[in-house]
């Protein structure tokens, strides 16, 4: 219990201190999870769109591969990409190896699976209502992809969220492909693993504490957006 | 095996991240987890940057994984504690020569209860057999860490086999050196610890040192840069410069003045020039 | 009114697959059309003769198959068997140059002028007709507000003005006015005949017979899967072609 009170003290200190390291781990954090969970975005809408309003042989057993890759082990997602970006893999000559690009890349793949395996269910429910109306109005497949995108953009919201979520939560992809070097792929989970393994463990409770306050202001950002458009019947 | 091409994740995150390129005078070691836990690193380069402009960065991972990084040429520089495999190292052409660094010890800590009564021992063969006969919990890393093959060498010398009652008194966590402290101390198994990371651990509890002072616990750090002719990514300059540095006077005295709690952590042994 | 009624037969040609061009609306000629679930068929050998022009109101009781003859002109669902010929065209040729009102419309979570946006983008419509077609409809007011927070009314008005910002040659409604305050009926009404009288072919399914009986050119009366009675409204209500039609209109119940 101890611990408890003293990291709750220590999160406040630190906070207040404006600690420079600190903050250069924060941002790196959100650097490395935003910009995979976009990316994640980018690859994973169109892939749940297709799958959602798309009617081919096997694609039942797409959602379950989909679905269960959203289980996907981050370490061994870790592994996979510094097999690859390792000096001696086949992406080595990039030299990508322990930078935060390693990083967004293992975080990519290890949440792309969910945002597809979602927005399919999101865009699925919406197509279920929107798709008599728009064969009626005889839009091409890319329209209905579009506009079905278009509209369930806030609920998509709350997906990418989810992404963003299992990937700053995340430690066994970055501390694998970013290496955990100080000042250059440090972020909030790595970090704590190392406090944890110094047995400074109210240090590594008060950087938990942190990364649960941003995770916490990420997802109050974007509940508000939600709910204004909820409240214009835009959900 | 197969590999599934990552191609348009690394493209994608390219577009996004571009910005991310490593610094042209930088170099990478890899290295064991004790330097780096005990904040040997944090002292040591923001020296060694100052008088050579290299920005050194440590990936600090167990002896094994580290040589296999390097073997992989992910790193410049290794930093490791186990004599032999660094050897094996170089034999194969990954490394261009070891070099001694420095040392410490290898100490056994355990609770207060000490329920195997090896408190001021200092023949660890000896405590390790009286561990044994009481069933005494003990905790390992089970990494095959310079820590883990330096452990299983002193019970093969005491004659026991500790892996026989694996689960029962035996732990082994397949985990870093302060992971297993954790969970041996969660635990109140004895562990073995070096003494630089047992100095700077936070976490001890009413955990003190149990058993130390046998010249079998001594602790022997190499230095090794990569060889080029395998990994021709290896920044080999300064690679050089750096393990130079840590060989030469400079490096040696600034190694011998870290101080945790007023101990020192590590004593250089660099052979004479 | 006889050209609504006037039997062509059946066009010489095939029917083509490809898209029909725009232009004015086409005589329908439906041959035998079966329509099954399974075993229970909804259609059952429905044969049915239209003209080019004016308001044909669809009655019958509820399973009758109105809903879903309307969703086989349009071209949403395909028949079992038999035939829809649109002037030489099939049902999916002609889905473009039709609109269909649902009885619950479907809208977009836009704004009121974003659902009409939509459409004239997607059918490559001129984007200032938009607020015309809104006045039309008597929603210029409401174009900033969402279109989910609409009333009944309101709502089915927008999916008209959505329905005839494609253009159509046919409208096809669904009883868009279930449910509806008499006000807002009078309104969806005044809109569909205004259509009419332009010359857009309408084919409305209803079961109101005050609205039939405003509306109608002439009435099609289905039971039981079949046409059982089509005549012009001036015969039909005075006196209905088959009893089943007889019994509808006196509000007994058919079954």
């Amino acid at each position: 219990m101890q611990s408890i009170i003293d990291a709750l003290g220590l999160a406040f200190a630190l906070v207040f201190s404006a600690d420079a390291d600190l903050l250069e781990i924060v941002l790196l954090s959100l650097r490395v999870s935003l910009t995979a969970a976009a990316v994640a975005c980018v690859i994973g809408l169109p892939i749940g769109a297709l799958v959602a309003i798309g009617r081919f042989r096997g694609r039942n057993a797409v959602l379950i591969v989909m679905n269960a890759l959203m289980g996907l082990p981050p370490v061994v997602v870790g592994l996979l990409v510094y097999l690859h970006l390792s000096r001696s893999g086949p992406l080595g000559f990039l030299g990508l190896l322990y930078t935060p690009t390693a990083m967004i890349i293992a975080q990519t793949i290890l949440i792309a699976p969910i945002v597809a395996a979602l927005s399919r269910q999101v865009l699925e429910d919406l197509h279920a209502e929107y798709a008599e109306q728009f064969r009626s109005l005889c839009l091409t497949r890319i329209q209905t992809v579009r506009a079905l995108i278009w509209d369930a953009r806030y609920s998509l919201l709350t997906v990418g969220l989810a992404g963003f979520g299992r990937a700053v939560a995340e430690v066994g992809a970055v501390i694998i492909v970013g290496g955990n070097i100080d000042h250059m792929t440090r972020v909030m989970t790595t970090a704590i693993a190392l406090e944890t393994s110094r047995g400074d463990l109210a240090l590594a409770l008060a950087l938990g504490i942190i990364l649960l306050v941003i995770s916490l202001g990420v997802n109050a950002a974007v509940q508000s957006v939600r709910m204004t458009a909820a409240r214009q019947a835009y959900v | 095996m197969p590999r599934p091409t990552l191609g348009p994740a690394v493209a994608a995150a390219l577009l996004f991240a571009g910005s991310a390129m490593a610094q042209d005078q930088s170099i990478i070691i890899q290295s064991t987890t004790s330097t780096a836990n005990s904040g040997l690193y944090d002292y040591l380069l923001p020296i060694f940057q100052d008088q050579t402009g290299i920005k050194v960065n440590v990936v600090a991972v167990g002896t094994g994984q580290a040589i296999r990084n390097a073997e992989n040429c992910d790193g410049d520089v290794l930093l490791v504690h186990a004599k032999p495999s660094e050897e094996a190292f170089v034999a194969a052409g990954f490394g261009t020569e070891r070099t001694d660094l420095m040392y410490n010890d290898f100490v056994i800590v355990g609770p207060a209860e000490d329920p195997a009564d090896v408190d001021g021992m200092d023949d660890v063969q000896g405590a390790l057999m009286e561990i044994a006969v009481n069933s005494a919990l003990f905790a390992s890393r089970g990494d095959d860490s310079g820590t883990h093959k330096k452990e299983m060498a002193l019970w093969a010398d005491s004659g026991v086999d500790p892996t026989a009652a694996s689960g029962e008194w035996y732990r082994e966590t397949g985990s870093g050196m302060g992971a297993t402290l954790n969970a041996g101390i969660g635990m109140g198994a004895y562990v073995m610890t070096d003494r630089a990371t047992w100095i700077s651990f936070a976490n001890k509890q009413d955990y003190a040192i149990k058993v130390q002072g046998d010249a079998d616990m001594f602790n022997q750090y190499g230095v090794i840069p990569v060889n080029p002719e395998k990994c021709p990514s290896v920044n080999i300059a300064a690679a050089r410069t750096f393990a130079d540095w840590l060989l030469s006077g400079a490096g040696q005295e600034a190694i011998g003045a870290y101080k945790v709690a007023d101990q020192q952590l590590f004593f250089p042994n660099a052979p004479d020039n | 009114m006889s050209d609504v009624l006037s039997m062509t037969g059946a066009p010489a040609k095939e029917p083509a697959h490809r898209p029909a061009q725009r232009g004015a609306p086409p005589p329908l000629e439906v041959r035998d059309l079966v329509l099954r679930f399974g075993e229970a068929a909804v259609l059952d050998g429905l044969s049915l003769t239209l003209g080019p022009r004016g308001c044909t109101m669809i009655m019958g009781p509820n399973g009758a198959g109105k809903s879903l003859l309307l969703k086989l002109l349009h071209g949403l669902l395909p028949p079992t068997s038999g035939r829809i010929d649109w002037g030489g065209h099939t049902a999916p040729a002609m889905t473009a140059r039709q609109a269909l009102v649902f009885q619950k419309p479907v809208l977009l979570r836009r704004s009121v002028a974003a659902n009409i946006d939509f459409v004239l983008k997607a059918r490559r419509k001129d984007p200032a007709r938009r607020d015309g077609l809104l006045a039309h409809v008597g929603l210029a007011h409401k174009a900033g507000q969402p279109a989910r927070l609409l009333s009944g009314g309101e709502a089915q008005r927008l999916a008209l003005a959505r329905a005839l910002a494609t253009d159509p040659d046919v409208l096809l409604l669904d009883e868009p006015t279930a449910s509806l305050d008499p006000a807002s009926v009078l309104a969806i009404e005044g809109i569909v005949a205004q259509a009419r009288d332009r010359g857009v072919r309408i084919i409305f399914v209803t079961h109101d017979v005050g609205q039939a009986r405003r509306m109608a050119d002439d009435v099609v009366f289905l039971h039981r899967g079949r046409v059982s009675a089509h005549s012009p409204a001036h015969d039909f209500f005075p006196e209905p072609a088959c009893d089943a039609a007889r019994a509808y209109l006196d509000g007994r119940i058919v079954v």
